[in-house]
């Protein structure tokens, strides 16, 4: 274990959102039963990941992530399913329209494990593609999850196993130096955190009953980079911008039109669709859009998942989880 | 080189900062660039407030001169005030003026780019329009106050080339004194050694780099194309002739037996 913890003292976990979640599940698998504080007394739209797609995607983020990310981003499914039973395990499939058929070919080259889809493939995986989409690759072994969901799941899990939760704002420095904290704030941490940025992202949440698509689509677009996630019941949701910005707030027309537009592109069933939810928040990430554990005094910081929340939180958790037991430097430890 | 706007460029590389798959690769694809110039589009609402201000501050350590743009702009209002926040944020008179006419193409509408130049440039802005290579437009530009051209190679992001040699040559020669910008349409370095053959004066790009498999690498490549390119134009070319000129000497040659 590491030098500044001992098995008496408690743990304190600050930030109830996916990863201060998956860290203290993994420290209750490791018989280290640690309180969670957070603002929020439950799982909801302050916090970063309730607008996340759910997109267990590990092989599609190849196309511009760094190699970590599928690495360890490919352990997620069968994590979230061992903890949840939320995972659908239906595939991911990306589509362009015809005219963007060089990005089509640009994510195959970049990305492994698909099958190339003509368009009768792509009609009998999801039949209500058939028409436009001539071409398609298909990432059988992806999954995707409902994260609003998966996160009340991990919650609930935790509160009966014993894990306190106190509700209020902190900052890991008031916390009393015996207890070995979890800086797990997310972009909340962004004035304590050193190279900490935000990058807004604007979704949406529509019902559209007369769609039954099964599993994650993204459309390539040279402007508007597109995904559906169904979410059951028709209710999809649709994301999500990237802008370096750290508001959290103003979900722009222009954002929200090119959204909606791509969607139509997709199925114009989309245009009867009833919008349930305008989302818009700010994910944390570091320079190079990796997660970075930083330990220094009786705080260890676990941020910068970026658009990886659920694909790298439990990774990121088993580090730190790792780290405290064992004492062993994760791979995305970072000195300070 | 010839001077921007009085400023002299250390290199004729202009490098957009889009779309690169994160900060440290944009950071570390300037480095090997060695690019002078960074263009940065401005989001007008991250201007409201200081939400934006961890990316103005990258960009800011890349130690270049910044040359805002109005990209995405569809009028002569939305490029103006856009100019305007630019030149708030960024403390420059220089702008780049996009003023988009068509949304699959992308291309300039050059009767709104010749306005806006005209009212930017009144107000003391130094503007680097983004334009076709129509010789008549150019010269409505030069009119409206530009002193720096930017004719496009072919379609933002399509990665053509030079889709009209012609047609920037002839720019080259009816403004001898106007510095020239190819701006946009690159996919290949060498697509940008035949541009500084051609005697045009700097290269900007963007997605040829940062799209790439490795930004990094790419941009080094153009770094090293654009020097060959302008090397040969100052080693004046020999010119191409029809019939072969022996390059080894007859005359002299050793009688063996």
């Amino acid at each position: 274990m590491i030098p500044q913890w001992n098995k008496s003292q408690t743990v304190t976990v600050i930030g109830a959102g996916v990863a201060g979640l998956c860290v203290a599940t993994e420290l209750l698998q490791r018989g280290i039963t640690p309180q969670i504080i957070e603002a929020q007394t439950e799982p909801g739209p302050a916090s970063c990941s309730w607008w996340a797609g759910g997109m267990l995607s590990p092989l599609c983020e190849a196309e511009s992530a760094e190699e970590a990310v599928t690495r360890y981003g490919k352990k997620a499914a069968a994590w979230w399913q061992s903890h949840t039973g939320l995972v659908k395990q239906n595939g991911s499939l990306v589509v362009a329209l015809k005219r963007d058929h060089s990005d089509l070919n640009r994510f195959a080259k970049r990305t492994q494990d698909y099958e190339l889809m003509d368009s009768a493939a792509i009609a009998a995986l999801e039949p209500d593609l058939s028409g436009p989409f001539t071409q398609g690759l298909f990432y059988k072994s992806e999954a995707h999850l409902a994260p609003r969901e998966a996160l009340t799941a991990l919650k609930n899990n935790l509160l009966k196993q014993g894990v306190k939760f106190v509700y209020c704002a902190a900052q890991p420095e008031t916390i009393a130096e015996h207890s070995l904290v979890v800086d797990c704030r997310g972009i909340n941490a962004k004035n304590d955190t050193r190279g900490l940025r935000g990058v807004k992202g604007e979704m949406l949440i529509l019902r559209c009953p007369d769609l039954a698509i099964q599993r994650p689509i993204r459309l390539l677009h040279p402007r508007i980079p597109l995904y559906i996630v169904p979410r059951g019941d028709g209710v999809y949701m649709l994301g999500a911008t990237m802008i370096e910005s750290s508001a959290k707030t103003h979900a722009s027309v222009r954002s929200v039109m090119e959204l909606l537009n791509a969607a139509y592109a997709l199925n114009p069933a989309f245009g009867e669709a009833e919008i349930l939810e305008i989302g818009v928040d700010s994910r944390p990430a570091f320079n190079d859009n990796l997660p970075k554990i930083r330990h220094r005094g009786h705080i260890i910081t676990a941020n910068g998942l970026y658009r990886h929340g659920f694909l790298l939180a439990p990774s990121l958790a088993i580090m730190v989880a790792n780290y405290i037991h064992t004492g062993t430097k994760p791979e995305w430890f970072e000195s300070v | 080189m010839k001077d921007f706007y009085g400023v002299h460029l250390d290199t004729p590389f202009m490098l957009g900062t889009a779309q690169y798959p994160s900060p440290a690769i944009l950071a570390e694809a300037f480095t090997r660039s060695k690019a002078s110039v960074a263009t940065v589009s401005l989001r007008r609402e991250a201007s409201d407030n200081k939400a934006g201000q961890d990316f103005w501050q990258l960009i800011k350590q890349l130690n270049v001169r910044v040359l805002p743009n109005t990209a995405g702009c569809h009028t002569v209002k939305e490029a103006v005030t856009t100019a305007h926040m630019a030149r708030e944020i960024f403390g420059t008179k220089w702008i780049k003026l996009e003023v988009i006419g068509e949304e699959d193409t992308l291309q300039p509408d050059v009767f709104g780019l010749v306005e806006a130049a005209k009212i930017l440039s009144e107000d003391g802005f130094q503007v680097f329009p983004y334009t076709t290579e129509d010789l008549v437009v150019a010269d409505k530009l030069v009119n409206a106050g530009c002193r720096v051209l930017m004719p496009w190679g072919a379609p933002i992001g399509s990665g053509m080339g030079l889709n009209n040699v012609f047609g920037l040559r002839a720019l080259r020669s009816h403004f001898p004194d106007i510095p020239l910008v190819v701006d946009a349409g690159l996919g290949l370095p060498s697509q940008a050694t035949q541009a500084m053959e051609l005697g045009i004066d700097a290269i900007l790009l963007n997605t040829a780099v940062s799209k790439a498999g490795d930004p990094a690498m790419m941009a080094e490549a153009f770094a090293l194309a654009i020097r060959a390119g302008q090397l040969a134009v100052g080693a004046d070319p020999m010119e191409p002739r029809d019939m072969a000129s022996p390059s080894t000497p007859i005359f002299g040659k050793a009688f063996l037996d």
